[in-house]
């Protein structure tokens, strides 16, 4: 098990894995602080993308935690709190 | 005074041709589709020969986000209707969503994305099975995926008769149609061809064993020794008449006439109810016998049920008293999708003059019946039965009448 | 279209806590819950680990092994209670035209818990994905199609007119009886068997609701885990179980004398063509179904005397269809009764349609609006009277029975007295 820390990068594979990824969204660009509404991604698109981060880091994420990360920073964070590895800017 | 409905829009996805041209193209010159089974390996299985739809590559007609949430079977129907909406020149964004309905049938859902969850769950662990594995199996994916993708809050519904639901679910249509909704998409794309599908179709015995493609799937021949499983079928654009009339719609024809009815328990000794369902079919359409100018037939290729069919055909109409065709040959059996495919051929048949043929069948003389074999033969043709039967005894009839 | 009005004259209803349509009626009256934890298998790896299952013996209710061994167990469901139908409305089916009658049986995952089982087997524990034909019941084409319980159902009653399975999701229990009420509104049919069964208490259902977080994770009281309208709700309970009904035309009800439970005077669905499993609060769709099922029975929103909702228990349905109730009845929704079995009985997916179609009969027959089970915690987004508790005695001659399922499906059932004045 890597104890790196969880990145932006890690999150647009596990989300394009998940969910794909909207036509007209970049998700290669400065999303960090866009909502994921605004991504175009919808509650079960995160739910499959928090069950996958689950999986593949063998981290338990907080439900509440989750639910509320509403942008990539923000689950970013969750992820590395989980994992308890400090979070770097990506 | 009953709405007459029609049918303004086409989409295919069939083993032998992707898309209506390439489809029918392929069909009134006999082209097989039939093939050594390539999606799995089929080796260790009695049965190898399928119907697979060629060249579909999701990717280049469907957004990305909706790949990891659907079945290859909803991919192609969620294809197959935009081709179909483009056939018939509607954009739903200009119509009123709740005068849009969908009535899909399916016959096991989406069967290999479920074999994966499966899969999953019990080699993996619970927590592996995928939040969309709430609905991407399920039955009521495509008619919930289409009305979704297209905006169409009216009414809608899913059936499920097996090989049967893909007719029932195109006379629901006309009846939403009838009861006030001006568009509905309907029809039926399935698709199960994955090993957990191919060890539930075996499981009926009535898979053929044969390894060569042109040998297999040989309905009202003598030789006949089960039926080849495909996938794929047709979505059918829908419409009251009056709708397509004032749109100026091309229409390729009218949905007719419906029956409906079950076989009796085996064993009871009653007459097996096809010949009612054709006969309920053709008194719906106000048309005689006679008036029909080719059969589409449900043809199973299983000599019991071959001749079940051979003598409802002949008790309505006579030994040889009409052309029959199944252009099913060339595809296998496609399941619910079967329905709508052949009422789409019979549709094109019209507009062509012309009957696509059975193939690789010598037709056997004891079923008395005048077998469209090896070419397709011209025929002026103003009116079509298309026969389909589910596993159990559902038997379903729709007469299909040519614009004009 | 041809004036023709449709009936029911036969039910029969399993649900948990509640097999046979008395004992069901006593547990909803008497506002018991049937959720327990899980027997059915170990529930310890899974998120929910309670649901409403159903102690259910096959063999005592007058199945043969053979038909034990070929049918999943929710087509066991079905035919146990369509016997019960046939049998509660005293129709003599052999003395019928069979091609006149016909069967609709809805189910929102068919043979779940069969194909769950079988592929434990033949993929020898999830070792093969080539799975191994050798190890395959030679029933599993019954367990791939569900339209095996139509059939199952119509070889059973000698049925031979139009047969099918309709399969809407959640709907499913909605949509079957309503495509059996346009059969017979239409001629095709003059009797229909009609209604729902589901048994999707299994690993593979536990595990993808799991994945969605759509059913409960509270387990430390089974009994009150279902919780539709309360502020402390936080996802449904999965149950299982059927109901089925004798659908007959008015006259010919009338004719032979039959009893009579309720018309069904309007019927609806419509889709929200929004999202698979999410819906949007305003209910605007929803409402869309209640109004065109009104206005086919010609009634207006004030003659509903109870609504029997949906009331899963999620956060986002019980504050949908609460929206819809608004939008489509206006303030006569705030002096009607509405009020979830789902606490009482769980959520058994397809099946529940047709069950809540039973209560609804059964409380016009009893003229007693069953209660909303485990509702303690009021909810501000939820604030009609959701008759908590305890049964509420009261004349009801019209009832307003609703859907919502996955795929975006909303339905929506009018329940009335036939002899009622038709505006």
């Amino acid at each position: 098990m890597s104890t790196a820390p969880f990145t932006l990068d890690d999150l647009r594979r596990v989300l394009l894995e998940a969910a794909g990824a909207d036509e007209g969204v970049d998700l290669a660009g400065d999303i960090l602080d866009v909502h994921f509404e605004s991504l175009g991604y919808e509650s079960l698109a995160l739910l499959e993308t928090g069950s996958r981060i689950e999986r593949e880091y063998g981290v338990a994420l907080d439900e509440d935690l989750l639910a509320d990360a509403q942008t990539p920073r923000a689950l970013i964070a969750a992820v590395n709190e989980a994992l308890g590895t400090v979070q770097q800017a990506a | 005074m009953t709405t007459s409905v029609v049918v303004t829009g086409l989409g295919i996805a069939a083993p032998n041709g992707l898309g209506t041209r390439e489809y029918w193209e392929a069909t009134r010159n006999g082209k097989n589709g039939i093939g050594r089974v390539t999606r799995f390996d089929p080796s260790s299985y009695p049965s190898t020969l399928a119907g697979e739809v060629p060249g579909f590559v999701a990717e280049d007609h469907l957004p990305s986000r909706l790949l990891p949430q659907t079945d290859r079977m909803t991919r192609m129907a969620l294809v197959a209707t935009d081709w179909a909406l483009q056939d018939a020149d509607i954009d739903p964004a200009e119509l009123p969503a709740y005068d849009m309905g969908v009535v899909t049938a399916s016959s096991s859902g989406g069967f290999e994305f479920g074999q994966n969850e499966l899969q999953k769950l019990w080699s993996q662990g619970s927590q592996y099975v995928s939040a969309y594995q709430s609905f991407a199996w399920f039955y009521a994916v495509n008619s919930g995926q289409i009305s979704i993708r297209n905006g169409m809050k009216g009414p809608s519904g899913v059936i499920v008769s097996d090989e049967a639901g893909g007719l029932d679910a195109v006379a629901h249509g006309r009846r939403l149609i009838r009861k006030g909704t001006p568009v509905v998409v309907s029809g039926s794309i399935d698709a199960s061809i994955c090993p957990w599908g191919w060890v539930a179709q075996q499981a009926a015995g009535r898979l053929t064993r044969s390894t060569e493609p042109t040998r297999a799937y040989l309905p009202f021949d003598a030789e006949a020794s089960g039926y080849v499983p495909g996938e794929g079928g047709a979505i059918l654009i829908m419409e009251s008449a009056e709708s397509a009339r004032e749109r100026g719609a091309r229409v390729y024809g009218e949905i007719s006439g419906y029956g409906s009815t079950f076989d009796p328990k085996p064993g009871s000794g009653r007459e097996p109810a096809l010949r009612k369902a054709i006969e309920l079919a053709l008194a719906d359409a106000d048309l005689t016998p006679g008036d029909i100018d080719v059969v589409f037939a449900d043809a199973a290729g299983v000599p019991e049920l071959d001749r079940i069919e051979a003598e409802a055909l002949t008790a309505v109409f006579g030994a040889r008293g009409v052309p029959v065709t199944a252009p099913k040959t060339m595809t296998g059996r496609l399941y619910s999708g079967a329905g709508p495919l052949d009422i789409a051929s019979a549709l094109l048949a019209f507009e062509e003059g012309l009957i696509p043929p059975t193939v690789h069948v010598t037709a056997d003389d004891d079923y008395a019946l005048d077998l469209v074999v090896d070419r397709p033969r011209q025929a002026p043709l103003r009116a079509a039965l298309v026969v389909a039967r589910g596993y159990g005894g559902f038997n379903s009839a729709v007469v299909v009448r040519a614009a004009g | 279209m041809t004036g023709r009005r449709v009936v029911i004259t036969g039910i029969e209803v399993l649900a948990p806590g509640g097999v046979g349509r008395e004992n069901f009626w006593n547990l909803l009256s008497e506002g018991r819950t049937a959720t327990r934890g899980i027997t059915f298998f170990d529930p310890a790896p899974y998120r929910s680990k309670v649901a409403a299952e159903m102690d259910f013996d096959p063999e005592a209710h007058g199945l043969t092994p053979h038909e034990i061994r070929r049918m999943d167990r929710a087509a066991q469901f079905a035919v146990v209670a369509a016997r019960g139908a046939v049998a509660d409305s005293g129709i003599e089916l052999q003395a019928y035209d069979p091609y006149r009658v016909g069967v609709t049986i809805g189910s929102a995952v068919g043979a779940t818990m069969g194909l769950d089982e079988e592929y434990k087997v033949v993929s020898d524990g999830g070792r093969l994905h080539l799975v191994d034909h050798e190890y395959a019941v030679p029933h599993l084409y019954n367990y791939l199609v569900p339209s095996s319980f139509a059939a199952e159902v119509a070889w059973d009653a000698g049925a031979q007119g139009p047969s099918t399975v309709v399969s809407t999701g959640c709907t499913s229990g909605i949509d079957s009886v309503g495509h059996a009420v346009e059969l017979i509104r239409e001629g095709t049919a003059d009797v229909m068997i009609a209604g729902s069964s589901d048994a999707p208490i299994s690993p593979i259902t536990m595990a993808c609701f799991d994945a969605i977080k759509a059913t409960t994770p509270r387990y430390d009281a089974p009994e009150s885990a279902s919780r539709p309208f309360d502020g402390t709700r936080n996802g449904f309970v999965l149950g299982e179980g059927a109901a089925v009904f004798v659908l007959e035309e008015l006259e010919h009800a009338r004719k032979r004398g039959a009893h009579i439970y309720a018309e069904i005077a309007g019927y609806a669905t419509r889709s929200n063509a929004y999202h698979m499993t999410g819906l949007r609060p305003d209910g605007a769709e929803m409402a869309e179904a209640i109004d065109t099922a009104l206005a086919e029975a010609r009634m207006n929103p004030t003659a509903i005397d109870y609504i029997n909702a949906h009331g899963s228990g999620t956060k986002q349905n019980d504050r949908h269809e609460t929206a819809a109730f608004k939008r489509s009845l206006g303030e006569h929704a705030y002096r009607t009764p509405v009020s979830s079995i789902k606490s009482m009985v769980g959520h058994s997916l397809g099946a529940i349609g047709s069950i809540e179609i039973a209560a609804s009969a059964l409380a016009m027959e009893h003229n007693v609006v069953p209660p909303t089970a485990n509702l303690h915690t009021p909810d501000p987004e939820c604030d009609l009277d959701y008759v908590p508790l305890v049964a509420r005695e009261q004349l009801t001659d019209a009832v307003l029975t609703v859907g919502s399922g996955f795929g975006g499906f909303q339905s929506a059932m009018v329940l009335a007295r036939p002899e009622r004045s038709v505006a």
